[in-house]
């Protein structure tokens, strides 16, 4: 089945078919390609108007994406924050009208408020790019994961994976488990009780307390960033305590298969949630996800560009 | 309203909960009053069949923004969105700016609503001084003022031994409390009911718990103080269960219901759509079918719109940003008539009850019933008028419904106060 791509928008994993996961996974193979060649650029999307609008501040996506495009040969244009009007009171839908009523063809966005990109994808014409929207959705940051995976496993189906940490604050999180569970693969996340919600049963996600258990026969183990500032506010009583029961340690290692992979968005907090000897071990994928990042931000920049054309 | 005529609304089913009446028959209405027929003098006869003539509703949770917020709405937009709704009479919520919560405050509404309100209009005041929670307002003085109720709405009195002195104050004055339930620090920074669509849209939740604790803890003030406690905008399972137990045992304490909560629930958030922001939030389906129950065994003897305007720029923003609150005076009696009594779950009798009977009860109004002599509020309703909502054609002055477009079977067609057709599509 010849499988095309339709969507203005790339807002979340939720809204995506298996079959549109996988053209977006085997697009990024070919523009992995491209970044291993001696020019590093293609002309895609020359003659297009990409705007990096980071209301909420990043690095790493940001610098991914704006290489992505770069290397698609678009015009770019970087906008945050505090450099936009919406210091100045303007609402977020009036800065995003005015950056459209420039022609932009395409807007990445990273928010702080979940859902603020669905909200601005269902008021402009021009395509809007999810960077992170809150504790909602990063779908690029899940597609580079799934690309890894496939990668190194040769599939994604059957595979048993294992996400541990703050699941309850995490975007990674929500946007991985729906890419997994769509290209069928086991999904237990793990953490204490007041990070990890029960809730995620009812999509057929396994909720583990007990890091042990499952990390058990585990074919990927996915660690997310604890935030210091979840201490503060009760989830835990300290970051060595949550280390010594829920970090990936040179012990609790062992439960995994024994050609598993460890996986970590960054930044990471090295010795809480993994210890570094593994981060930087034979198991450990975390610079080739950074590496797939740009494939993956490089295909879906061309997709929903190619869409808008249509 | 001054002008008053006089005529008979002939061969109309009227349903009169106050009396038990269910049956077709006329009611005369002379000089604003409700007289027997055939004492009526020159006559002029409106044909009402096929349609229910009701006392008048009362919608006891309204927001009329005035004064603090005439953008939203006003006293005049207001009160001719509710007579528009088909509601004859409203109780608006003291949380204005400057809050209502002192006498003056109190005149202000009175003032206002004789020279440009359109129904009658319950003024309710503040239970601590500008809804702060900390001191008590002057209750005694707010009643001599002429209100008929005290509420913090919008803020929950955290402190139980200020709670406990306000209710314990408040029935002496013979005053029923209508409270808003919420633990603020359960409450934290939430936008939306807890479970798993918050889980899944990564949205900091409500916890149900916030609304169970404050309506346990009324429930005991209740019982310890003999104040009459009305939990508004009930919207948990947990909730119905608690006020239905302490109802067995004859304690003072009632529940009302508002229409959303009924209809509609956390799914409709996964588009975003900051029509479905209200506080408290939608919940589960599990917890709109308790609601719906709680309605048809007695334990919610009122509905309630909480109508909460606010303008279109207010409420197009990200989601984590926006208001809380809907309209609902327009809208009320179509979506409850489709969700209630087209369902069966409330005979045409007790769904009028909710609107009369209920509020009446608890606010201590008389001679609210059908019977002669009384004042002429008359609420007449088509119960198959097929009704799409469309928000720009809303009196009032704010558009903020989830509802927009949706078709409803049922609506008001005319609205009486004191005689006066203040709304009429006959």
């Amino acid at each position: 089945m010849e499988v095309t791509w339709t969507k203005k928008d790339l807002l979340s994993l939720y809204d995506l078919e298996r079959e549109e996961i996988e053209l977006i996974l085997d697009t990024a193979e070919e523009f992995k390609k491209v970044s291993q060649r001696n020019v590093k650029k293609v002309p895609a999307l020359r003659g297009k108007t990409v705007v990096n609008f980071f209301v909420e501040p990043s690095t790493r996506t940001r610098i991914s994406f704006e290489l992505a495009e770069q290397r698609l040969s678009a015009d770019i244009i970087n906008i945050s924050a505090n450099a936009s009007s919406l210091q100045k009171g303007e609402t977020l839908l009036d800065t995003v009208k005015n950056i459209e009523a420039l022609q932009a063809d395409l807007i990445v966005m990273r928010h702080s408020a979940p859902g603020a990109q669905n909200f601005i994808a269902q008021n402009v014409e021009c395509g809007v790019l999810n960077a992170g929207d809150g504790a909602h959705s990063h779908p690029t940051q899940a597609l580079l994961d799934l690309f890894t995976i496939r990668e190194k496993k040769g599939r994604i189906k059957g595979l048993k994976t294992v996400i541990v940490g703050d699941i309850l604050h995490s975007r990674v999180a929500r946007s991985d488990i729906w890419g997994l569970l769509k290209l069928g693969a086991e999904v237990t996340v793990a953490g204490p009780a007041t990070l990890v919600p029960k809730d995620f049963e009812k999509i057929g996600v396994r909720v583990c307390h007990n890091l042990k258990e499952a990390l058990e026969g585990a074919d990927v183990v996915n660690l997310l960033r604890i935030q210091h500032e979840r201490q503060r506010s009760g989830f835990f009583p300290s970051t060595n305590e949550y280390a010594r029961f829920f970090g990936l340690n040179r012990e609790t290692v062992k439960y995994l298969k024994p050609d598993a992979l460890v996986m970590h968005p960054g930044p990471i907090n090295r010795d809480v949630e993994l210890d570094s000897s593994i981060a930087d071990g034979p198991q450990s994928v975390i610079l080739e996800q950074v590496t797939n990042g740009l494939a993956v931000r490089m295909a879906v920049l061309f997709l929903v560009a190619g869409c808008l054309q249509k | 309203m001054n002008k008053k005529k006089s005529y008979i609304l002939t061969g109309g089913r009227v349903v009169d909960p106050f009396r038990g009446i269910d049956a077709v028959m006329d009611i005369g209405v002379m000089d604003g009053v409700i007289v027997e027929p055939e004492s009526v003098v020159n006559p002029e006869t409106i044909d009402v069949s096929g349609l229910i003539v009701a006392p008048g509703f009362i919608d006891m949770h309204v927001h009329l923004r005035q004064p603090g917020n005439h953008a939203a709405e006003t006293i005049a937009t207001g009160t001719m969105a509710a007579a528009a709704g088909g509601f004859s009479g409203i109780v608006p919520m003291p949380n204005t700016s400057p809050a209502a919560d002192t006498p003056g405050a109190i005149e202000y509404i009175k003032r206002h609503t004789e020279r440009e309100g359109k129904v009658k209009v319950y003024p309710c005041g503040c239970m601590t001084k500008n809804l702060e929670g900390k001191e008590m307002a002057g209750i005694g003085s707010l009643k001599a003022a002429g209100v008929v109720a005290v509420s913090d709405d919008g803020k929950c009195i955290q402190n139980h031994e200020l709670m406990r002195h306000v209710a314990e104050y408040t029935a002496s004055f013979g005053l029923p409390i209508l409270d808003h339930c919420e633990d603020d620090c359960l409450k934290g920074e939430g936008v939306m009911h807890e479970g798993v669509w918050s889980v899944l849209l990564g949205m900091q939740g409500i916890s149900s718990a916030s609304e169970e604790l404050m309506i346990a803890r009324d429930i005991i003030m209740s019982r310890m103080s003999g104040c009459r406690i009305h939990i508004q905008h009930l919207s948990c399972q947990e909730g119905v269960s608690m006020i239905r137990h302490a109802r067995e045992k004859g304690i003072l304490i009632s529940a009302e219901v508002t229409p959303h909560h009924i209809s509609l629930t956390d799914e409709c958030i996964k588009k975003f759509d900051t029509n479905y922001k209200m506080n408290p939030p939608l919940r589960s389906e599990y917890d709109r079918q308790a609601l719906i129950q709680g309605l048809a065994d007695g334990t919610i003897t009122v509905i309630a719109t909480d109508h909460a305007p606010h303008t279109a720029t207010a409420k197009l923003v990200e989601f984590d940003y926006a208001p809380f609150g809907i309209v609902g005076l327009e809208t009320a009696i179509p979506v409850c008539l489709s969700e209630l009594y087209h369902t069966g779950v409330l005979s045409i009798s007790s769904f009028v009850s909710k609107f009369t009977v209920g509020p009446a009860e608890i606010l201590g109004f008389k001679n609210k019933s059908l019977a002669a002599g009384n004042p002429a509020d008359i609420t007449i309703i088509d119960l198959n008028r097929e009704f799409t909502v469309d928000a720009s054609k809303f009196y009032s002055k704010s558009r903020n419904t989830p509802y927009n477009g949706m078709t409803f079977k049922g609506k008001a067609v005319a609205t009486v106060v004191d005689g006066k057709f203040v709304f009429s599509e006959l």
